[in-house]
């Protein structure tokens, strides 16, 4: 299967089952178009018609193109054949039973009223709570207990509001680290904030321990104000503004993201992003709401293309600070060609229910946190395990091929089969298909790998 | 006259030999949380790449 798309002053064409990725000019991406349905004599007949009166543009010439194309089928590099689907679940099986990520709801409250919120204010349209050590250090030992030979360890400190119980993340933090090398294992924290608490005992214990930071804000001060108020109806931004640059300043280059949502209110969040910029921060992400489609917040038909169109300028933008020597980042178009995640991840799916769980401060432990609250989706505690394995199954055999809508789709080995709690949602099913969400996303593929062919042309 | 430039890329049938090891980060405990991939996740394995 290949994938031809242009953008900006460039053709790209993608040859999914390889990876490979080629910068063609007009006519080979005419001719690859053709390939696979057209005798070599239509296809250079077809281009002499298209390209008449085009400099350079001969029989020969064409030949020649055609030629090229040729080699790279030979060579495995377009055109390829999928060969995977008898290890789609390959790694699962080999890994089965293992858990190797804990998002800890470390919180069940928030001291934010945004009502936008996926998690209903932190609650989870459950009662208020906070975790206590007891339950977290519990939910610890059965992440080392359950990790197997895994030894990168990740537990992401969320809510609600994590610093709504900060004493007990440090607490936790400090066990884990008393344990991990007996127990030949690194732990690696992610923190999400809303930034409201944080002050200078926070930043030096963050920038000492968390391996990532996610900070929340939404750009514009109108627009993040709109939806991140106080119980009191207040805007947030002015109090945690200063408070992000000051923690961002003190870390030092390790990984934080700036982390906004956009949502009816603002498709244009590039304007966002630009504020950001303008703040001072590097690291960046821009997510797409998650709300049920008859919420005032929840984009539209009418936004995405306006959505589509930011995220080619994002694209133009971050090439042009690139160039300029004043890069930028963007969650989803970091794209490693080189050294990105190999066949078996790409398969895989993203390990909900499986390697990854959610545990409330109760110690129940969900498929993810956008499961948490949902009595069905319950798996079972930290104390006896999974137990409902009905579920588990279900999750387990989520992946790429585990959706027949998927089975045209160019872009299934850059997101492995998508979100199933956006499937959910969406469908009621976690094998349905979200498919605002994979417009949206094949878009961010396509500007992702855009970036990365024009920085290597502009480098040659 | 050259009208095709390949990227250099992970070779993923290669990878299918020698990958695997399942090391890397989960891929919504990021930034995300809402919407991942896995594509922007990095290998975590030297010796498979």
């Amino acid at each position: 299967m290949i994938h031809r798309y242009k953008m900006g002053n460039l053709n790209i064409v993608l040859d999914i089952y390889s990876g490979s990725v080629h910068a063609v000019d007009e006519v080979a991406y005419e001719m690859i178009g053709m390939y696979e349905t057209c005798e070599k004599h239509e296809i250079i007949d077809a281009m002499l018609g298209k390209f008449s009166g085009s400099e350079g543009v001969t029989r020969e010439e064409l030949t020649e193109c055609y030629e090229q194309i040729g080699e790279l089928k030979a060579a495995g590099k377009l055109f390829k054949e999928d060969s995977y689907k008898p290890l789609a679940g390959a790694l699962k099986e080999r890994s089965a039973n293992v858990v190797k990520a804990l998002c800890l709801h470390i919180a069940h409250t928030c001291n934010l009223n945004c009502s936008y919120c996926f998690a209903s204010q932190g609650k989870y349209s459950g009662e208020r709570g906070l975790m206590s050590f007891e339950v977290g250090k519990r939910a610890l030992d059965f992440l080392v207990e359950n990790s197997a030979g895994r030894r990168n360890l990740e537990v992401d400190f969320f809510g609600g509001e994590p610093l709504m119980n900060f004493d007990v993340v440090k607490q936790l933090v400090a066990y884990a680290r008393s344990i991990e090398k007996d127990a030949g294992k690194n732990f690696r924290f992610t923190l999400t904030t809303n930034g409201v608490l944080i002050d200078d005992d926070v930043i030096d214990f963050a920038n000492r321990e968390m391996s990532n930071v996610v900070l929340s804000l939404d750009g514009r001060k109108e627009i993040h104000d709109r939806f991140r108020v106080d119980y009191a109806g207040n805007g947030s931004w002015e109090r945690i503004v200063p408070k992000f640059q000051k923690l961002v300043e003190a870390r030092g280059g390790k990984n934080y993201y700036m982390r906004g949502t956009f949502t009816h209110a603002n498709p244009d969040f590039l304007k966002d992003i630009e504020k950001m910029l303008e703040l001072g921060f590097k690291e960046l992400s821009m997510e797409p709401v998650v709300c049920p489609p008859d919420d005032p917040s929840a984009l539209t038909a009418e936004d995405l293309p306006v959505v589509m169109e930011q995220y080619e300028k994002l694209a133009e933008l971050m090439l042009k600070k690139h160039r300029e020597g004043d890069p930028f980042t963007f969650y989803h178009y970091m794209i490693d060609l080189t050294g990105g995640p190999c066949i078996y991840k790409r398969l895989s799916g993203c390990g909900s229910g499986t390697e990854y769980m959610a545990v409330t401060p109760w110690g129940d432990l969900y498929p993810c946190h956008q499961f948490v609250g949902d009595e069905k989706f319950r798996l079972g505690d930290i104390w006896t395990g999974v137990t409902n394995k009905e579920i588990q199954n279900e999750f387990a055999s989520c992946n790429v091929y585990a959706r027949s809508e998927c089975d045209d789709c160019w872009a299934k080995l850059y997101c492995s089969g998508g979100c199933a709690a956006n499937s959910y949602h969406a469908t009621g099913s976690v094998k349905g298909i979200y498919s605002q969400g994979c417009e949206l996303f094949r878009k961010r593929m396509e500007c992702a790998v855009y970036l990365e062919v024009a920085k290597a042309l502009g480098e040659d | 006259m050259k009208h095709i430039k390949t990227l250099e890329t992970r070779d993923l049938c290669k990878s299918a030999k020698n990958g695997g090891c399942g090391e890397c980060q989960t891929s919504c405990q990021s930034a995300c949380k809402t919407s991942c991939g896995v594509a922007n996740q990095a290998c975590e394995n030297a010796k498979a790449k």
